[in-house]
This record gives structure tokens, sequence and C-alpha cells, in this order.
């Protein structure tokens, strides 16, 4: 891909992604988000990673924020539109975040590999998800597995604490 | 890449302008004429012959009505759910081969690798239209339309979700291209039996593949919001539902919207288990057997082939969609716990269970 649509594409993810934070009315962050999940899918995609890209949009823009979107319409949230600025708090944040990319810039710059040219993967005719499938079934089957069952156990508790009737 | 470029363009064009959005308005008309004919009625017959430019009617009556909006709404959201909700259907299409080879350009506009990930993707942000649509009228009916069309929609995301599998673990791949070429070779999914009558295990493996598309074909009907699952827009209950406050142009892309996911519904659907584009002929040379016709005979019999592949894979996205119109005028609707129930309790649970059937069958499976 060409680097406009790199710039286009990492751009948009940025502009949504500090309007999630600076927007004062929930549904707006909520759906500035959703659009920067759909930047940052778009960037995946760039690098062939069609599963991944895919995968960003389905669970985090599709399910999640869905979810997210519906309880903040239900709470109808009116109180924080009309809360005032705290410019202290403000610039705080403001300083803590400038010094966190001082530092991953630091890092980066220190780091060989950031600064060379990476070999070009294998062409994208290749199959992403047999390859995704084949690594958590064999080099990661045991945290795959282990995961798997905590899920379990997150939806049986799910179930027993929304149980209308306690024992 | 120059070549690439413009025929990516000329496809995206064609299929949008030239297929697409007039099937969406003449689906508009059939869908009036079809329940005129079931419940023994004309339909609309005045405008054109046997009432065919109707939908060009429709449209001015839409463009040129008052487009009111109302004081109490947020305006930006307001006019931004209409065009989310036409969106999604749209470029769902994107990835659904809708004929084999024409002058040698394969008839997909992109053949990505999880297409029908990506298909499942953008449809679950077409939730986003109704939900926006339903808040930003700040109006309580349209509300309620928004809040139960998105529980709807991720209910019934599961089972659909669920339902392909099987015909992916045979498949072995989410690229819909290799699902049409395995249809191809293997025969239909919604019959597998079809060309190799004498192998049981196809009998066998026939029973999972019903199910899963009876589960799948269910789901579409709930997702698209259509009756017998239409809750979000339950005129009798909701005053029209999400839509209430919006008329004109946006009320119109509302109804395109539903018309296209109808549309990418059945294609998608007839990709998966009617074969996409592949129609076999029977030919007498050389013996009695099924000829397949694709785009890459050399010459005119080429392009005629890949045009007969196209009008193959329209004409089965057609006969689909008659039949989402002969159940919306058959069928009451359901109630609305009755369909979370069904969605949670039964699809699910069949869905799942199918897979494990269809994965026994596949390790006995002699190849």
């Amino acid at each position: 891909m060409s680097p406009f649509l790199f710039w286009i594409f990492a751009l948009l993810m940025l502009v949504f992604g500090a309007a999630v934070v600076i927007n004062r009315n929930p549904v707006a962050s909520a759906l500035s988000l959703v659009v920067s999940f759909l930047g940052l899918a778009a960037l995946f995609m760039s690098l062939d990673a069609y599963f991944i890209g895919i995968i960003q949009v389905l669970v985090y823009a599709g399910a999640v924020m869905v979810l997210f979107l519906f309880i903040i319409m239900l709470l109808d949230l009116r109180a924080e539109e009309e809360r005032r600025i705290n410019w202290v708090a403000s610039v705080g944040g403001i300083a803590v975040a400038l010094i966190l990319l001082i530092q991953i810039l630091l890092v980066i710059g220190h780091f060989k590999a950031a600064r060379q040219t990476f070999p070009p993967l294998a062409g994208s005719t290749i199959d992403d998800v047999r390859n995704v499938g084949a690594l958590l079934f064999s080099n990661y089957n045991l945290p795959f597995q282990i995961i798997g069952v905590l899920v379990l156990v997150a939806t049986i508790g799910v179930v027993l604490l929304s149980r209308r009737d306690p024992r | 890449m120059t070549y690439f470029f413009i025929t990516s363009l000329l496809k995206i064009v064609g299929i949008l302008f030239v297929v697409i959005l007039p099937m969406v308005s003449y689906s508009v008309y059939a869908e009036r004429r079809v329940s005129a004919f079931i419940q023994d009625r004309q339909g609309p017959n005045r405008v054109g012959p046997a009432g065919l430019f109707q939908p060009i009617a429709d449209m001015f009556k839409l463009l040129l009505k008052e487009d009111f909006t109302p004081r109490n709404v947020n305006t930006f959201y307001y006019w931004l759910a209409p065009c989310l909700a036409v969106m999604p259907a749209i470029i769902t299409i994107a990835v659904v081969p809708f004929g084999s080879t024409l002058f040698g350009v394969p008839m997909v506009i992109a053949d990505i690798n999880v297409g029908i990930l990506y298909v499942f993707a953008i449809a679950s942000l077409g939730v986003y239209g109704i939900v926006l649509a339903g808040w930003a009228s700040n109006s309580k009916y349209p509300f309620l339309g928004g809040v139960r069309s998105s529980s709807q929609m991720i209910s019934y995301e599961l089972s659909l979700g669920l339902a392909v599998i099987p015909i992916f673990l045979l498949v072995g791949s989410l690229r819909l291209t290799s699902v049409v070429r395995y249809q191809i070779e293997h025969g239909w999914f919604i019959a597998p039996f079809i060309g190799d009558w004498m192998n049981p295990w196809k009998w066998l493996l026939a029973i999972p593949m019903v199910l899963s598309f009876v589960v799948f074909a269910i789901a579409i009907f709930a997702e698209t919001n259509r009756l017998p699952f239409d809750l979000p827009e339950a005129e009798q209950e909701l005053a029209g539902g999400y839509n209430t406050e919006y008329s004109s142009m946006k009320f119109a892309l509302f109804f395109l919207g539903e018309y296209a996911a109808m549309i990418t519904g059945s294609a998608i659907m007839v990709t998966l288990f009617f074969g996409g584009w592949h129609l076999p002929l029977p030919s007498w040379h050389g013996g009695f057997h099924w000829a397949l016709v694709d785009g890459s005979a050399p010459g005119w019999r080429g392009v005629i082939g890949g045009l007969f592949n196209i009008a193959t894979f329209f004409a089965k996205v057609a006969v689909v969609i008659f039949v989402f119109m002969w159940v919306r005028w058959t069928l009451p609707r359901f109630r609305y716990d009755q369909l979370m129930r069904l969605g949670w309790l039964f699809f699910f649970e069949i869905a799942l269970v199918n897979i494990f059937i269809v994965a026994g069958i596949i390790a006995f499976l002699p190849s």
C-alpha cells in the first residue's frame, strides 16, 4: 500500500483517538472510538494481515462498542456534558502523555531493528486463518486451552451472578 | 497495476449502479406486487406497463417531499444515521463472487482470504445506523425500536456465524471463491449428494448441511429485520420503529438499506449453499454428462459463458429474494421474548452441535 494511504489511516486513527478524550458527549466519544478502530483495522490490512484487521472490526467495532453504546444510551449520561473542564488535571494529563511519548521515541531510537527496512513478508496469497490456527494449536496450545477454561469460568460466573433467586 | 485499478473500478461501478441499486428499487416494486398477488389484490399497476415505472415515481415522490428535521433531535447523528444504515449493506457485496471470469478478469471485486469474516464484520456495523437513529430521534418509540434491533442483531449474529462453520470445515478456506470452486467439484452444499448418488457419506453429510442452511436462513431473516422477525419496526407496537421521526429521502435511505441488506443476504446465501454462479448444463458431446460453463473458453464463447454465469448468479439471488417476500406475507410476527428464546435457546445450540456432527463426519469421511 502506498504511504499516502498509510498517512490517511494513521491520521484518521489519531484524530478520532483524540476525539474520544476531547468530546464531552459520551455517545460521540464511543463513536469516535469506533472510527479509530476502523482506521487501525485498515492499517492492519495494509500489512496484509487481513485476519487481524477483520477481527478488529468484528470484535471491537462490531460487538464490544455496540454494547458500550447501548449502555451509554440507556444510562443517558447528561452530567458529563455539563461538567466544567478542570484545567490543572488537563495540563497534568497532557504532560504525562508527552513524557510517555518522549520515552517511547527514545526507546525506539535506540532499538536497532526499528531503523532497518524489513524484508517483504510472504505474499498476500497465503492463508492467514490457516497460519493463525496452526500456531494456536501447535506452539500455543496450552495457553489457548487455559484461556478457553477461563472464558468458560467467566461465562458460568455471569450466569450464576445474574440468577434472580439467591440460594 | 493500472489495469487492475481500471477493471476494479469498472466492476464496482458496474455491480453497484447497473445491478444492485436497480435491484433494490425493483425489489421494492416486486415486494408490492408479490404481496398483492398473495393477498389477491392488484398492486401498483398504473405507472408504465404493468406498473414497471413505479420505482421511478416512488423515487420522485420521496425526493420531492418536505425534508423535515424535528426540533428536539440531535441533528448531527440524526443526519448520520440513514447513511450508516445504507452503507454496510452495499459494501458487503465487495467480496461476493458474482460470476466466473469475463475477458479473463475474475468477477469479484475483492477476493480476500477472510471473505466470510469480512461479511460478518461489515454486517455487524449495520446496527449503528439503527441504534443511532433511535437514539438521535429523542423520542420513545424510535428508541425502543433501536434497542430491540441491536439486541436482536447481536443475538442472531452468533447463530449466523456458527451456522457457516461446517462449510468452512469442509472447504478448508474462508475465501468465498474457494467455496464456489469446492461446490462445483463436490456438489452444492444444500444437496451434496448430487452427482455422487452412490456415496452414502454424501447423503449423511446432507443432514447437517440442510440443518446449517435452515439456521443460516432464519438468522439472515432476523439479521435483516424482515418478517417474521421485524420487531424493530413493528408498526402496531412502535408506530413505525426507529424511523418514525424520519421523512422524505432520509426515510427512503432506511428503506433502501433494508432492501440492500436483503439482497446482500440472499447473495451470501446463494454463494454459500446454492453453488454461487455455478449452473451445470446437460451436454451430449461424447456421451451424456454435466458440462461446466464458465468464462475460461477462448473467444466469444468465453464472453457468453462469463455473462451466463453472472445471469445465473443474479437469477438465483432473485429466487431467494422471492422466498423472502413469500415468507413475509405468509407468517405472522414473533413476540419479542419468543424471538430471544428462539435465538439463544434453539438456534445457538443447534448450530453448535451441528459443527461437532460435521467435524465427526469429516474425521471418518473417506476422501
